[in-house]
């Protein structure tokens, strides 16, 4: 479904994504994990469009990507952001910004639309008429989820999805998450600095740091913490909390 | 660790006038604190950060606090005048605020900053005060503590922004820390730093230390005790190494909510609420 081979990528003169090659077949779901700066995000960027200076190879259902994305490619391919506070128009009504995708594809039936985008993320039409601020996180990182559903798109481009929500409020949109890639038969790549997030959602894992993947692990290896790579090791160690023994052993990876 | 009682809170109550009518932020807590470190734990709204602020006195204008009792070894919080308060705040308690990109001054260098912090409660003079900032910068695992002094707080990462709080709320030598959130802004290792650095200061200065947090994991691998809020209430208080006898729901809820790395992709439990746990 999607495949990347050397991957490239340059804010000005800064080399920020090295090398990076992923594959995700269909229906699949990949995890990119990493901290702040490793480029996670600016892999999904890049393929959404959002990075102008790349160079390398993305192919998306076998169509190899040229500098600029058409109207078609929106249609396949949706981003759900990190901040649901600040990915909603505050002046916009619900209903408006889901309308609006709808209205650019000129898809038509836009009321029909709205009530199923709506309902497929478990929100009733109670909520079609209001603001943004009407909303507390999770709603709201629902309706952008909702907002890239409308499109019918079968690649879904996650970037810290949870990552602002409550625990309580992430383990509901996870699990929403998980329904609609089964139900909608999805694919997903998804960006997390929560390597438990990551090992819950993903089939394939692959560990960022400095720009490039230093490790690719399953699910089932990252359970049993069968990790290679020290920086990798390092972020599975960190993930279960705090160990004066553990603290002492980091390396700093600048 | 002394059984001494440093602060002690007693059905302390926080409402916000709102035009919308009162909130009830903070509804009855109460708790000891002697020399130890003790977590509060929740999520967004449930006064965990507000419980914190009344503490210090930080509560906005438009909240009231009341409080059977609020005593800070013989000092009592509830009526200070503003001038008492400058004696208290920095002092003796003082606050870690969560994000270090809105809570250091972005126009006057760090080294200043830490200046003016100590140097409001202690009377040296330059050069002396210099050598302390630059020391306790070097205590916070600072490399170069030269260059951070001259520098302003963009010039640094989060991680080292967060240093910089610490090494500021630290040096005039505080009794008690309040840490609301100190570490939720930063990476997992950074983080992991940050508190260990906290971790052997408060150890070394036996120092007393409030760390508020929504990560009940977390909480729980640093902290001696911790109390567990839900809609202004604390629904149960538990020895941190205790956690996984946690009997209320709310906490196991919280606990078993959490993704795990078993790789198990089934769905997660959902908290169910229940009305009767703000009740309490």
């Amino acid at each position: 479904m999607i495949e990347i081979n050397k991957l490239n990528a340059w804010f000005d003169d800064n080399h920020v994504l090295k090398d990076v090659d992923i594959k995700v077949p269909k229906n699949g779901s990949f995890g990119l994990v990493g901290e702040s700066g490793s480029g996670k995000s600016t892999v999904l960027r890049t393929i959404t469009g959002l990075v102008d200076d790349w160079e390398g190879e993305i192919l998306v259902n076998n169509k190899e990507l040229g500098p600029t994305r058409d109207k078609t490619f929106y249609r396949l391919v949706q981003m759900v952001f990190q901040d649901p506070f600040g990915s909603l128009h505050p002046r916009h009504t619900i209903d408006r910004i889901l309308t609006e995708p709808v209205n650019i594809h000129g898809l038509g039936n836009s009321d029909a639309r709205v009530v199923q985008a709506l309902e497929q993320v478990g929100l009733d039409n109670s909520f079609r008429f209001r603001y943004p601020h009407q909303l507390s996180g999770g709603q709201r990182q629902r309706v952008a989820i909702a907002r890239a559903l409308i499109l019918e798109p079968k690649i879904l481009l996650l970037d810290e999805p949870t990552s602002a929500l409550d625990v309580s409020i992430q383990a509901e949109v996870l699990n929403l998450l998980s329904r609609l890639r089964r139900e909608l038969g999805l694919t997903y790549i998804m960006v997390s600095h929560d390597l438990a997030v990551v090992a819950h959602m993903c089939d394939d894992i692959a560990i960022m740091n400095h720009g490039r993947i230093v490790e690719r692990a399953t699910a089932s290896q990252l359970a049993d913490g069968r990790l290679e790579h020290p920086y990798s090791q390092q972020l599975y160690k960190a993930a279960g909390g705090y160990d004066r023994a553990v603290v002492d052993s980091f390396v700093d990876w600048d | 660790m002394s059984n001494e009682t440093l602060l002690s809170v007693k059905n302390l109550e926080v409402t916000f006038n709102t035009p919308k009518g009162d909130v009830h932020a903070v509804r009855g807590v109460s708790f000891d604190l002697g020399c130890e470190r003790l977590g509060i734990v929740g999520e967004s709204g449930s006064g965990k950060s507000q419980t914190g602020r009344a503490i210090l006195g930080l509560t906005a204008a438009n909240g009231k606090i009341t409080a059977d009792q609020m005593t800070f070894h013989d000092v009592d919080l509830a009526n200070l005048t503003p001038k008492q308060w400058r004696k208290v705040r920095g002092a003796r308690i003082s606050m870690i605020m969560q994000d270090p990109k809105y809570s250091l001054n972005p126009v006057m260098t760090i080294g200043d900053q830490i200046i003016e912090a100590y140097r409001e409660h202690h009377k040296v003079n330059a050069k002396e005060a210099r050598h302390r900032a630059i020391d306790m910068l070097d205590a916070v695992k600072i490399r170069d503590p030269e260059r951070v002094f001259n520098s302003y707080p963009h010039e640094v990462s989060g991680g080292m922004g967060q240093r910089v709080m610490i090494a500021m709320m630290l040096i005039p030598d505080p009794e008690l820390i309040i840490a609301d959130e100190p570490t939720s802004a930063l990476d997992v290792t950074v983080q992991l730093q940050v508190m260990a650095i906290l971790d052997d200061l408060v150890r070394d200065r036996g120092m007393a230390l409030i760390f508020i947090s929504h990560d009940l994991q977390l909480v729980s691998s640093f902290c001696d005790r911790v109390l567990v809020m839900y809609q202004g209430h604390v629904v149960e208080e538990i020895k941190a190494s205790a956690l996984h006898e946690a009997k209320h729901p709310y906490t196991k809820g919280l606990l078993n909510c959490l993704p795990k790395m078993d790789g198990d992709h089934s769905d997660l439990p959902i908290l169910e609420r229940e009305a009767s746990w703000a009740e309490g």
